[in-house]
């Protein structure tokens, strides 16, 4: 039924002779960035930024320079294979790519059978690809798929589209005309996007102010012309101060205001007691810094931004935290203008056409998704999900039992909180697949694991980014691949054809996929390669003031809406206050060095060879009663079974009320020699969070997590 | 000294380390050797704020290099034309005095060649008129390299960017006083 497996479906030039430069994106971690590649005679010999795309230029950071060291390693999935023994043995089978297509096909067979083709799930990392797995998982008669953003930036996306109807993602920062950032938590120089460090430090090189508030002095706190260390999960107490002080000063924007934003009585109504006094107790800052703070910015607006965040699954009100950011920036008047957020533009704006949509070629699926999102749960975005409902699906079969999970390139047992109640929802699946480039913590747990090709060694589906301008983006294929692996697009199509699902993707090469996406645009393949990508504009056009429609029901911007309202939720919730933990209790934290991409990088040789030490960051005032000294190793353990042990950082750079670790550490996978056993586990201390999130956002509530600390037993350093 | 310079503006530094990797990627090195390093300190407290210092060490390519002096073979040398201080892997006996004579540490030992290497500012790269991986690289730009003389000075620029940064507020401020 199926045509030769024996060879990797390669684009027509990857075996060209001599010296060429292929346009591509990095895959080092979720960001993507756009970059050249130098291949001579079939290798790759030099990654750089894509040098077409000036807001990158050549720039890459650690870990997409360690793309090589990827590349050349071994210690990847190298065949398809599937389990013997128990799940997690680690006893495996290498069989071709015919025998694990038709085992998971006849495992498909059987979830639907059992509980229906909505009992298929599927998760990835977001990002520019999703039309592709979207398409694979409606065509299976699914509307269950999901991206990362449980863990991610969940809150953010669905508070952002409860008030303008769309995402936080589209709007665009404008730094090189900004005069103040305020970041709460967002660690640009640390969670690095190459081009938002880049152009941060620019602006900041040209005067640009940055406050920025963190428990934690991170690095990017280090570059900021003012940091606030907030008492943890304090940050919607002060926004609520914040806006209390900005209406009552009356330093908004007042024309914008009243032409845009639509239930400014409620936002009253919702501050009318957060005074700068109310909220000192909360946050630990003074009112008379708060007061300092907001006639800085009262000179500054309008080109004073607001970041509402990317990883917010902090706590229960998150969603309100990001809400509120986002109401500042209103506030300020900042929207669509120099130095503020940009709106995304669609090419019908520049009268130009999009690419076309693979889910085109699906009929919408009516089944209700398995988390509710979009129907019970009326502020989730049904088109991310939230995974941890999956989960709690899995386990408890309701609303519906869930037999089949893809986890493609998406490590839940890494990037979701307690992986012993994950493992133990998992145990009711029928299959569980992981389609990735390395050992990854849940592919070990699978019962099939795919070897994808690496990001050199395939093409993906053209992308369409909205910003100030529209561009198609392409990740062309460098290299042909040095294992038996298959690019997404290939994988997919395979299994749905032995779902006899043949017209979907219905596709022989990648260049026949591009043809379809690019066809009516004006944009042909041959351009794309020019540059890797193909902008839709000459140059960025600002919607007249007159002119600008917010997409929510009334046009504007929404404080109270629609989505809330129906979820019984209300514009603006008071704010819930955190008792502060109080002897050899601390709420945890966590977050990453530039050099790591979550559980991603720690098992690349360069990167590994580099990764700083892991450490727990704690204050001195509550190390002292607890006998720990800096350096010394301390064991931490949640509300679970698991713990671990470390060295201290004692540092008054962290909040007295939590501890901080690098997240990312702690593997098991055997395979993974350099990863396996080094450090602990961030994800498996927050015991019982798989079950708490923030209600109207969906998140996970991570950093409500509560740790024990003590001196290690055998740590051998106490004086 | 070589003729060039290759400035490190700290300021403009995250610390993120990409340089070392754009260096160890470029001579296919593996785990081990670092022919320049970011060394960093911090946060401590500067003015109530937290600041983290970064140091950036690659060879500084010296007019007398003891490195040079102490190589029993000749592998270590100083070009001529512009004064790199680059080792000849062939001739590299591996006795490692090169790495005990240099006061800043700056010879690296590659355990895969069991030979030196070191920090040459990429010449291969500079003469065929690019700049070393480092500097191309960078996630912000405070790398710059060049000629010394011939490139620009990023702390001058940015103080005086920050003046009229300064001044356009002070404008502002005054005008929002105003009734």
């Amino acid at each position: 039924m199926t045509t030769s497996m024996a060879k990797a479906p390669n684009v027509r030039a990857v075996e060209t002779p001599g010296q060429r430069t292929v346009y591509s994106m990095c895959g080092m971690c979720a960001v993507r960035c756009p970059m050249e590649v130098t291949v001579e005679d079939g290798r790759v010999t030099w990654l750089q930024g894509n040098t077409k795309d000036p807001a990158i230029g050549a720039s890459l950071c650690a870990k997409g320079a360690a793309g090589l060291a990827f590349e050349f390693d071994d210690q990847r999935p190298q065949t398809p294979l599937i389990r013997k023994g128990p799940r997690g043995g680690g006893e495996w089978r290498r069989v071709s790519w015919d025998e694990a297509l038709d085992y998971i096909a006849e495992k498909l067979h059987a979830t639907i059978e059992q509980h229906g083709a909505r009992g298929i799930a599927l998760s990835d990392r977001g990002g520019p690809f999703t039309d592709l797995t979207r398409t694979f998982i409606h065509a299976l008669g699914s509307p269950n798929y999901f991206n990362h953003d449980a863990t991610c930036g969940g809150n953010v996306h669905n508070a952002s589209r409860s008030l303008f109807g769309f995402s936080h993602a589209e709007l665009i920062f404008d730094l090189k005309n900004t005069k103040h950032i305020v970041l709460y938590g967002r660690n640009i120089v640390e969670s690095i996007m190459v081009k938002e460090a880049k152009a941060f430090m620019g602006a900041m090189a040209n005067g640009m102010k940055c406050t920025y508030i963190d428990p934690r002095a991170s690095v990017t706190a280090c570059k900021a012309t003012r940091y606030w260390q907030v008492r943890p999960g304090s940050d919607y107490a002060l926004n609520l101060a914040l806006i209390h002080e900005i209406l009552k000063q009356e330093i908004y924007d007042r024309e914008f205001v009243a032409k845009f934003v639509d239930g400014m009585d409620a936002l009253r109504e919702a501050v009318a007691t957060t005074t700068p006094e109310w909220q000192e107790e909360h946050t630990g800052i003074t009112a008379d810094q708060l007061r300092e703070f907001v006639r800085e910015i009262a000179v500054d607006a309008p080109q004073v931004v607001f970041h509402p965040g990317w990883m917010t699954a902090r706590h229960k009100q998150s969603f309100y935290v990001s809400r509120s950011t986002l109401i500042l920036n209103a506030l300020m008047g900042n929207i669509e203008i120099p130095g503020g957020l940009i709106m995304g533009k669609s090419p019908a704006q520049y009268d130009r056409k999009g690419l076309n949509a693979l889910t085109a070629r699906v009929a919408p699926v009516e089944e209700p998704r398995v988390d509710g999102a979009g129907s019970e749960r009326p502020t989730w975005d049904p088109a991310i999900g939230m995974l941890h409902r999956l989960f709690a699906a899995m386990e408890t079969g309701k609303p519906y039992g869930v037999g089949a999970y893809f986890a493609y390139r998406h490590d839940p047992l890494t990037g979701m909180p307690d992986r012993e109640a994950m493992l133990h929802a998992m145990e009711h699946l029928d299959l569980l697949v992981s389609i990735d480039v390395r050992y990854s913590e849940t592919a070990w747990q699978s019962d099939v694991i795919l070897p994808e090709s690496t990001y050199l060694e395939r093409a993906n589906i053209l992308f369409q980014a909205n910003g100030p301008v529209p561009v198609f983006g392409m990740r062309d294929q460098a290299i042909a691949p040095r294992y038996d692996s298959r690019p997404a697009w290939w994988i997919f199509r395979e299994i749905l054809r032995r779902m006899d699902i043949k017209d979907t993707l219905d596709f022989e090469s990648i260049e026949e996929i591009w043809d379809y996406q690019l066809d009516g645009t004006g944009v042909s393949i041959a351009d794309m390669r020019e540059a890797g990508m193909a902008v839709l504009a000459e140059a960025p056009r600002f919607i007249a003031r007159d002119e600008i429609r917010f997409r929510t029901p009334s046009g504007k911007i929404e404080i109270v809406s629609d989505s809330l309202l129906k979820a019984g939720l209300p514009a603006l919730a008071p704010y819930s206050p955190h008792t502060a933990p109080t002897g050899d209790a601390f709420t945890l934290l966590f977050g990453r060095p530039a050099t790591l991409a979550h559980g991603q990088s720690l098992n690349n040789p360069i990167l590994r060879d580099i990764a700083p030490e892991q450490e727990l960051w704690i204050h001195p005032d509550r190390a002292g009663p607890l006998g720990i000294t800096d350096r010394a190793s301390v064991e931490v353990q949640g509300a679970g079974k698991y713990r671990g042990t470390l060295k201290a950082r004692v540092t008054p750079w962290i909040h007295p009320e939590a501890v901080f670790m690098l997240h990312g550490y702690g593997a098991t996978v055997p395979l993974a020699t350099r990863a396996v056993g080094v450090g602990v586990a961030d994800q498996r201390l927050q015991g019982g969070k798989l079950d708490e999130f923030d209600p109207a956002g969906g998140g996970c509530a991570l950093t409500e997590t509560i740790v024990r600390v003590k001196p290690a037993a055998t740590g051998g350093l106490q004086p | 000294m070589s003729k060039y310079i290759l400035q490190h503006d700290e300021p403009n530094c995250i610390g993120c380390r990409a340089c070392e990797v754009h260096c160890t990627s470029n001579k296919g090195l593996g785990p081990g050797p670092s022919p320049c390093k970011i060394v960093s300190a911090g946060p401590v407290d500067v003015d109530g704020q937290p600041r983290m210092h970064f140091t950036f060490m690659p060879c500084f390519h010296c007019e007398e290099p003891w490195c040079v002096k102490a190589c029993p073979t000749g592998a270590m040398q100083k070009r001529e034309k512009d004064g790199i201080v680059f080792v000849e892997s062939s001739i590299c006996i591996g006795c490692k005095s090169c790495i005990t004579a240099c006061p800043w540490g700056t010879p690296q030992w590659n355990p895969e060649t069991n030979k030196v290497v070191k920090c040459d500012f990429c010449m291969d790269r500079v003469d065929a008129g690019l700049k070393p991986a480092c500097v191309t690289k960078c996630v912000t730009g405070c790398l710059s390299f060049g000629v010394a003389n011939e490139v620009p000075d990023p702390r001058r620029e940015r103080y005086a960017r920050f003046l009229l940064a300064e001044a356009a507020r002070e404008v502002e401020s005054d005008g929002s006083d105003k009734p």
